[in-house]
Parts: C-alpha cells; sequence; structure tokens
C-alpha cells in the first residue's frame, strides 16, 4: 500500500519496521519515565519540574511556544543535555547518570552511548553525514555500534530505503538529496538501530511547504506500526491523526496534556486557548 | 660582476653522493618532522577538549611553549641541553651501525621540528574540529556512537578539508626550516654549501644553487598539495581550491595558515 500526501509522488510502503526485523519489545510498560525534571542553562531556569510518560507504542506531540523548553526537554531524553535534578527513566534504565545516595552522578561516556542505541534522534536540520552517501549514512551506526555484518546492514539499509520511497538514491550524497529525502534518509538512520523509541524535534519545520507531507507520511506510518515515539511539531493536523496524547509546554512547565480530543475542543488551560489560537 | 657560472652549475648539477646525501637528509628530516607534527597535533588537540582539567592543561602549555619560543632555541635545548642534564649523550654522531646520515644531530633536529611542528598542528586540527558542524557529533552520539567513534568516522573526515591544506603549507614551511640543522652538523643542503663556499670562497654560487633544489622540492610539493586538495574537495565547489600558479605565488591568497618560513 502506498500513501499519496499533499499531492507528492512519494511512496511510502508499509513494514518500515519489517525493514529491520521489528524492533525488540520493550521490557517495560513505561519506555518513558520522566520525573521533576529541573534543567538550567547557567541562569536560565529551562525546565521547571517536568514530568511525562511514554507507554509502549504510545505517540505524544509536544507542543509550545517557541523558547518553552521543547527541544531541551527532548535532549536530555537521550542526554544530549545534562539535568540538574530528576530522574528520566528509558525502558527502565536512568539516562545519563548513576544515582549514587540520591545524588545524580553523570555516567561514563560508554554507557550513556549504550543507552543512546535504544533511543532514535532525528533533527530539525536533518544532520545527515554530508561525507557519506545516503546508505552510508544508515549503515554506519549498525556496522560501528552495533557490529551488524557489513552485507547483512545493506541489505536492511536498502529495505529502509525503499520503504521511505527512497530505494533509487541510496548512492547520493545528502547534498544532492531534497531536504525531504535528507530527512527521510535520516528518519531510516535512526530506525537501523532499531531503537525502542523515536525522538522527533520539529522534524519538518525546517522543509519547504511542498515536502512537509512525505515526511509526515513516514511517521504516520511508523506510528501505525506501533513505535514509541515522541514529537515535538507544529503540525496541528499530525497531533490531531496520530497523536494519543499531547503535551502542552510554556516557559519549561508542562501546562496541560490530554487526548487530542480535549486538547483541540475543549483546552482547559488560558495559555494553552491562546497558543492554539495563534497556531491553528 | 664576480658571478662564476662554471661553478654554479658545477655545484648545482654534479650528481655526487654528498649532494645526493644532503637532498636525501633534508627531504627525510622534513617527511619525519611533518609526520611527528601531524601526530602530536592530533594528540595536542583531543587532548585541549579532554574533559580532565589536568590532561587539557597540558595541551594548553605545550602549545603555548613551542608556539611562543623560537624554534632553532628548541634545537639547541635539545641538542645541547638533554645531554648536559641527563649526562650521557642520546645524539652521538653516529649510532651504532645506522647509516651515518641517521646521526644524532639529525636524530635532535627532526624531533625538535616535530615536536615544534605538533604545537602549530594542533591549532590547525583544532580549527579543523571546530569548523565542523556541533549537530553532526550529536547525531553521531544519538546513533549511539562513543566519543571516540564520532571523532574518528564523523568529525575528523569532515575536519580533513579544512585542515589539509593549511597542513600542506606548513610542510611547505618545514622543507625549508630544515635548513636549521645545519648549526648543529647536519649535513643537510645548507651546511653543504657552507662547506662548500668555506673552501672555494666563492658564498654566491652554490646558495644559489640550494635555492634550485629547495625550489624543485617546493614546487613539487605544490603540486602534489593541489593535487590532494582537489580530491578532498571532489563534490564541492572548485574555486575553492586554488590553482598551481596562485598557489606557488600567494596571489589572490590569504594569509591564514601561512606562518612563512623559519619562526
Ligand atoms: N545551549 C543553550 N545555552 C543556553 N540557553 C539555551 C541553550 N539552548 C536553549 N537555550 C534556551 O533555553 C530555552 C528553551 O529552548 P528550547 O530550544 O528548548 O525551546 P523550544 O521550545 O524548543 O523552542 P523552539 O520552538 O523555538 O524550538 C530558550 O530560552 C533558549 O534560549
Ligand atoms: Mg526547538
Amino acid at each position: 500500500m502506498t500513501g499519496h500526501v499533499h499531492g507528492t509522488d512519494v511512496d511510502v510502503s508499509r513494514d518500515l519496521l519489517g525493514a529491520i526485523g521489528g524492533v525488540p519489545t520493550p521490557p517495560t510498560d513505561m519506555v518513558v519515565d520522566a520525573t521533576n525534571v529541573e534543567k538550567w542553562f547557567g541562569k536560565l531556569h529551562v525546565l521547571r519540574d517536568v514530568s511525562l510518560t511514554v507507554k509502549r507504542q504510545e505517540v505524544v506531540v509536544v507542543l509550545g511556544p517557541s523558547g518553552s523548553g521543547k527541544t531541551t526537554f527532548i535532549r536530555c531524553v537521550n542526554h544530549l543535555e545534562k539535568i540538574q535534578s530528576g530522574r528520566i527513566f528509558v525502558n527502565g534504565h536512568l539516562i545519563g547518570y548513576r544515582d549514587v545516595n540520591g545524588k545524580l552522578v553523570e555516567d561514563k561516556e560508554a554507557n550513556i552511548a549504550r543507552q543512546r542505541q535504544e533511543i532514535g534522534m532525528v533533527f530539525q536540520r536533518f544532520n545527515l553525514f554530508p561525507h557519506k552517501t545516503a546508505l552510508e549514512n544508515i549503515i554506519e551506526a549498525p556496522i560501528q555500534v552495533r557490529g551488524t555484518p557489513k552485507d547483512e546492514a545493506i541489505e536492511m539499509g536498502r529495505a529502509l530505503l525503499t520503504r521511505v520511497g527512497l530505494a533509487a538514491k541510496e548512492g547520493s550524497y545528502p547534498s544532492q538529496l531534497s531536504g525531504g529525502q535528507q530527512q527521510r534518509v535520516a528518519i531510516a538512520r535512526a530506525l537501523a538501530m532499531k531503537p525502542a523509541l523515536m525522538l522527533f524535534d520539529e522534524p519538518t519545520s525546517a522543509l519547504d511547504p511542498e515536502m512537509i507531507g512525505e515526511v509526515l507520511e513516514v511517521m504516520k506510518e511508523l506510528a501505525r506500526e506501533g513505535m514509541t515515539m515522541i514529537v515535538v511539531t507544529h503540525e496541528m493536523g499530525f497531533a490531531k491523526e496520530v497523536a494519543d496524547r499531547v503535551v502542552m509546554m510554556d516557559d519549561g512547565v508542562v501546562v496541560e496534556e490530554g487526548t487530542p480530543e480535549h486538547f483541540f475542543s475543549n483546552p482547559t488551560h488560558e495559555r494553552t486557548k491562546s497558543f492554539l489560537s495563534k497556531i491553528l | 660582476m664576480k658571478f662564476d657560472p662554471a661553478e654554479f652549475l658545477n655545484f648545482t648539477f654534479t650528481w655526487r653522493d654528498v649532494l645526493i646525501g644532503a637532498i636525501i637528509t633534508t627531504l627525510l628530516m622534513a617527511v619525519v618532522a611533518q609526520i611527528i607534527g601531524v601526530l602530536l597535533g592530533l594528540i595536542a588537540a583531543l587532548a585541549g577538549r579532554s574533559r580532565n582539567p589536568l590532561v587539557k592543561a597540558i595541551s594548553v602549555i605545550y602549545v603555548w611553549f613551542f608556539r611562543g619560543t623560537p624554534v632553532l632555541v628548541q634545537i639547541y635545548l635539545l641538542y645541547f641541553g638533554l645531554p648536559y642534564l641527563l649526562g650521557i649523550d642520546p645524539f652521538p654522531k653516529q649510532y651504532g651501525s645506522l647509516p651515518e646520515l641517521i646521526g644524532g644531530g639529525f636524530v635532535a633536529v627532526t624531533l625538535a621540528l616535530g615536536v615544534n611542528e605538533g604545537a602549530y598542528m594542533s591549532e590547525i586540527i583544532r580549527a579543523g574540529i571546530l569548523s565542523v558542524d556541533s549537530g553532526q557529533a550529536e547525531a553521531a552520539k544519538s546513533l549511539g556512537m562513543t566519543p571516540r567513534k564520532t571523532m574518528q568516522r564523523i568529525v575528523l573526515p569532515q575536519a580533513l578539508r579544512v585542515i589539509v591544506p593549511p597542513l600542506g603549507n606548513e610542510f611547505n614551511n618545514m622543507i625549508k626550516t630544515t635548513s636549521l640543522a645545519s648549526v648543529v652538523g647536519v649535513t643537510e643542503l645548507v651546511l653543504l654549501a657552507q662547506n662548500r663556499y668555506g673552501a672555494t670562497f666563492q658564498p654566491f654560487e652554490p646558495l644559489l644553487g640550494i635555492c634550485v633544489f629547495y625550489l624543485a622540492m617546493t614546487t613539487i610539493w605544490g603540486v602534489i598539495q593541489g593535487r590532494i586538495e582537489r580530491r578532498l574537495g571532489a563534490g564541492t565547489r572548485s574555486e575553492d581550491v586554488p590553482g598551481f600558479w596562485s598557489r606557488m605565488t600567494g596571489a589572490g591568497r590569504g594569509r591564514q595558515g601561512d606562518t612563512g618560513g623559519v619562526r
């Protein structure tokens, strides 16, 4: 089956996860469990007592005005940012730290790297490796990190490229791909590590409007297949259609969370209302 | 006008063992010192990014000292200072059965030039690493790559495009800086010329002669450097890579990376 969205001719096949032989079932029902997270950038208090849980196969969309801490929060989830207090567990593992008598002590790089293998991340600006082809981008981490044999990795990489509609582009360098194509490669690259969780930070906001649909379509397919996802986005259509839960952040605080129906029909908080009125 | 063309031609174009030995000595010192410099520079650049403040401090002090003092003094410190401190001579005229060419002077100067070069290469490599978008390292880390793998597989290969042009200029300088070895009695090109005019009292002709050799070496290197840069720049805008003549003459080129001969 193929999906045609926003008038694009991009074919997104079913079975994105089939291309990687499925992802391991998370050991716990709670994939993300963040409690009382506090984060400062110097004197700037960016996350204030943020708590958020994400269950297996759940899709959580994070909304909020610019500077509210959305990016910072999901970067904390794979420890690209340090936190000052609170706890973030992914699959039951405390991320980035060891808990020594109630105090956070930063973990060894090797341990953090191991934890990140289970957490895929898709960036606003793609961050593909420019010195590697589309296929090489995808197989790099499986080979270097997981120790997957090269031919196996290539087979998986090709399957992924086919599923995101880019079978013909395996030899292309990122500079030879459109933004939408680059972002689809980036999603495939993250998937190649068979993550239990995918983080998306405004994956379509650096794209020309006509390319947004093809990327959203891949993300929707992933959601349908049961990938656990946290998605920061301003694409309300995506949130309404795919989200199990919507979280509204403002000024480093989780202001409100609920189902899309609740959120878009009768938000309770003033700040949510005014934000939605601006964006819808 | 005293110029003696016969003496010039005789000195320059009569192939003889001392001349060949001097050319080999010059080239060997330059190549080995540059390799030492690149390796030390890489280590110092990485150490400079270390979380460990002591490791970082050592890197900073290393670069500070070797960029802040004359390389000639560094050669003297090593060649005269070390035997004095140790009470034994690590730089004898000849090492056992090794060829005489690779004697103590050669070793001391090559080491000193290499260690000195490492300080400059450290800065060049550091700038190269910084030129790579931080999103690259983040993407690599997010895929579970360790800092070491991230550096090795993602950051350094991309930094190379920024590192190689000034590295080429450094080697051009290195070829010329080996002339300092003459002060500790290494028979490279300058000492070869000095020996000649010490006997003939005609300084101009052999000095002009060794210029021919230096020019030959730096010119050939310029060609090789251009090839390497063009290959590294494949797929990017070609006007970024200076052509042969602008490289040789410096025309249309900023001063960036060109530290200009002996320092
Ligand atoms: N590396 C940093 N150093 C200092 N301050 C930072 C840093 N990164 C983010 N900030 C600040 O932290 C706050 C939260 O930023 P963040 O990027 O998380 O917001 P956001 O919700 O993702 O916004 P946007 O919708 O614009 O992407 C902002 O005030 C921002 O200026
Ligand atoms: Mg953001």
